[in-house]
């Protein structure tokens, strides 16, 4: 188990096999971050029990299932949020609750679902709270703090946003803000709790596809809890299916996405047709009403 | 408005939307401080000095404020620093340290509890400390260090009780507010009953301290209390920024690397050990913890609540509570809780006058 978990997790979940390069890798070097069998839950309730995860390194993950699956949960056990009952999340080849919070927070960044904007703060003010885990209590703002932050502000398009209030912006700058206060961390992996929620679909794939650049540009491992599948298959390039607690496929989407494996996870009969745009799996729903195209006529008859 | 400002020696440098002044003597040590924040606490400083310097100089005894200075200063003797030294000074004093202390004991609470009505009146602490008074003034005896004792025994463990109440993995501003005043609720029938049952010296005396005054303090007094703020107040500068932080959500903090818990409980000790100390000085103040945070808030447009603001703003109001305190009646002295209750009242209004009318 504690050698090899992803394949071995694989092969427990009677599920579609996978390939892809990240398992073969994975089984040479571990990858930085991987859960082994991990119980976790709230109170006395389990959600994942004896649950084994690889983040394979370099990659966008994205975690996908439906409610109540887990899939938050893990994203907070892998983050550290939760301590898990049983097992351990092993971040750099060590348990992730030995390090010092701080040093943790140096090597992993979370996009956090809950976070609130003070009143009154400005998105640079808001950015370079981002910087706490490298700041000392006589060096608050160094020069390479203030690099940093430029940075991230860049990298992110709000640059041009830097001196205006937080509570002004839209949705969708908002989540920019926050997702440049993560990168300001300077982490090299980052974990983002359903980024895309409450936006609207321009948005959505705005994030999306910022997250995807900062993924290749800056070779940062990505893991996205995310609710919409078809943005799962078309911007992950390794997909984690998750259905009651345990993992029931992962790997490319393009390999591993079949109507069979949607049924299976989300209980929703479907097709997949090809995305005409990136050539990724397109899920369209099947309907259970049967409607005859609507033509001028019925509609106004 | 520009993006990008650049510094003289031409390398970018982040708009805040505020002016900054950054300061790196050296590679080790960088602060970076908001001109206006700063400018705003050197204005209230200044005026602090000029109401103190007016309070030491009025009363039966009057002085021009000339004459104040040189007295402070060393340079007279006899009636005049008699007057100022050793009767107003520890006065203006024990006003400037209280009230620093109740202005961050209330901004640790507002930011702690995300909640502008957030105070350590809220979570019970005062009507404990009222019945600890009861307590040590029935069984022990009504001196200054026996009701002093008897708060702060009654005001920490109330606060004890209602923090372990509300705990439940963590504890949340709201269950924290909710417990404490159900705890309140049921201390303040127990303080009826002790004045019903207690003798009317007894009663007399518990209902004196329960008004919050500053009257009749002298020089013993002042070295437990500067010690007392002192200590806490280098604690708060120890504990650093983690504070800006649990305002972004207790998620966020945690993954910004702060240890949640164990901040939170820590700041919780610091915010009530501050109001120990004020109440067991002058008796429970009100208002001057709840409203100093906002003011300074306001005053600063800075985000969030922030400490150097809120305790400078706080010594001034208490300043100025308790000269309006001696002046206003005078002979007659009022205490300076009635004072502040009846401004926090009036501030009350204006709050919700304001919100209302916002909301159309």
């Amino acid at each position: 188990m504690n050698a090899t978990p992803a394949p071995s997790d694989t092969a427990q979940s009677d599920a579609v096999e996978t390939t892809g390069s990240a398992q073969t890798e994975a089984g040479l070097t571990p990858a930085r971050l991987h859960a082994q069998g991990v119980t976790i839950g709230y109170d006395q309730r389990a959600i994942c029990e004896d649950l084994s995860v690889e983040v394979p390194d370099g990659r966008f993950t994205v975690i996908v299932g439906p409610n109540a699956c887990g899939k938050s949960t893990l994203l907070r056990a892998l983050s550290r949020l939760l301590r898990p009952r049983r097992g351990r999340v092993v971040l750099d080849g060590r348990d992730i609750h030995g390090y010092p919070a701080k040093e943790v927070a140096r090597r992993l960044g979370l996009l956090a679902q809950s976070s609130t904007a003070p009143e009154g703060i400005s998105v640079a003010d808001l950015v370079a709270r981002g910087r706490f885990p490298h700041q000392k209590l006589i060096r608050q703002w160094s020069a390479h703090d203030e690099a940093a932050v430029l940075e991230a502000m860049e990298a992110t398009g709000v640059t041009d946003l830097s001196g205006r209030l937080v509570d002004t912006l839209s949705g969708g700058q908002r989540q920019r803000v926050w997702l440049a206060m993560v990168l300001a961390q300077q982490t090299s992996i980052m974990l983002l709790d359903e980024p895309t929620t409450f936006l609207d679909i321009a948005h959505q794939v705005e994030v999306l596809e910022l997250c995807v650049r900062l993924n290749r540009e800056q070779r940062a491992t990505m893991v996205a809890v995310l609710h919409d599948l078809n943005h799962a298959c078309r911007y992950a390039d390794h997909l984690i299916a998750m259905k009651a607690g345990r993992i029931v496929a992962q790997g490319d989407p393009r390999e591993i996405v079949t109507a069979e494996l949607v049924e299976e996870v989300f209980g929703l009969r479907c097709r997949i047709i090809d995305d005409p745009e990136t050539h990724t799996p397109l899920i369209i729903p099947r309907s259970g009403i049967v409607t005859a195209p609507r033509t001028a006529t019925t509609i106004h008859g | 408005m520009k993006a990008l400002t650049r510094r003289q020696d031409g390398a970018p440098r982040v708009d805040f939307g505020h002016r900054v002044m950054v300061l790196r003597p050296s590679a080790a040590v960088s602060v970076r401080l908001s001109v206006r924040t700063t400018v705003v606490c050197a204005i209230l400083l200044l005026l602090t000095l000029v109401v103190g310097v007016l309070a030491l100089g009025t009363g039966e005894f009057s002085l021009p404020p000339d004459q104040v200075v040189r007295a402070l200063t060393g340079q007279e003797s006899g009636w005049a620093r008699l007057v100022v030294v050793e009767w107003r000074l520890p006065r203006v004093v024990l006003a400037l340290l209280i009230g620093s202390a109740l202005g961050l004991s209330g901004a640790v609470f507002q930011s702690l509890m995300r909640n502008p009505l957030g105070s350590p009146d809220v979570i019970g602490f005062n009507t404990g400390a009222y019945t600890g008074v009861l307590v040590a003034t029935a069984y022990v005896g009504h001196d200054y260090a026996q009701t002093s004792v008897g708060a702060l025994v009654g005001g920490l463990l109330t606060a004890a009780v209602v923090y372990l109440l509300a705990y439940r993995q963590g504890v949340q501003g709201f269950r924290l507010i909710i417990v404490g005043i159900a705890v309140s609720a049921v201390l303040g029938s127990v303080n009826q009953w002790f004045i019903i049952k207690a003798d009317l010296q007894t009663a007399y005396a518990a209902a004196l301290w329960g008004q919050g005054s500053l009257n009749d303090l002298s020089w013993d007094q002042v070295p437990p209390v500067a010690y007392a703020v002192g200590a806490l107040s280098l604690l708060l500068v120890a504990m650093g920024p983690s504070l800006r932080l649990l305002e972004l959500g207790d998620d966020a903090a945690s993954a910004l690397g702060v240890r949640r818990e164990p901040v939170r409980l820590a700041y919780l000790a610091v915010g009530v050990a501050l109001t120990a100390v004020a109440t067991a000085a002058a008796g429970p103040i009100s208002f001057v913890a709840l409203a100093a945070p906002q003011i300074a808030a306001r005053l600063t447009r800075a985000p969030g609540i922030a400490l150097v603001p809120s305790a400078v703003t706080g010594a001034l109001l208490l300043l100025v509570g308790d000269f309006l305190a001696v002046r206003l009646f005078a002979p007659t002295q009022l205490p300076v809780g009635v004072v502040t209750v009846s401004l926090g009242g009036a501030y009350f209004a204006w709050l919700l006058a304001r919100n209302t009318r916002g909301r159309k």
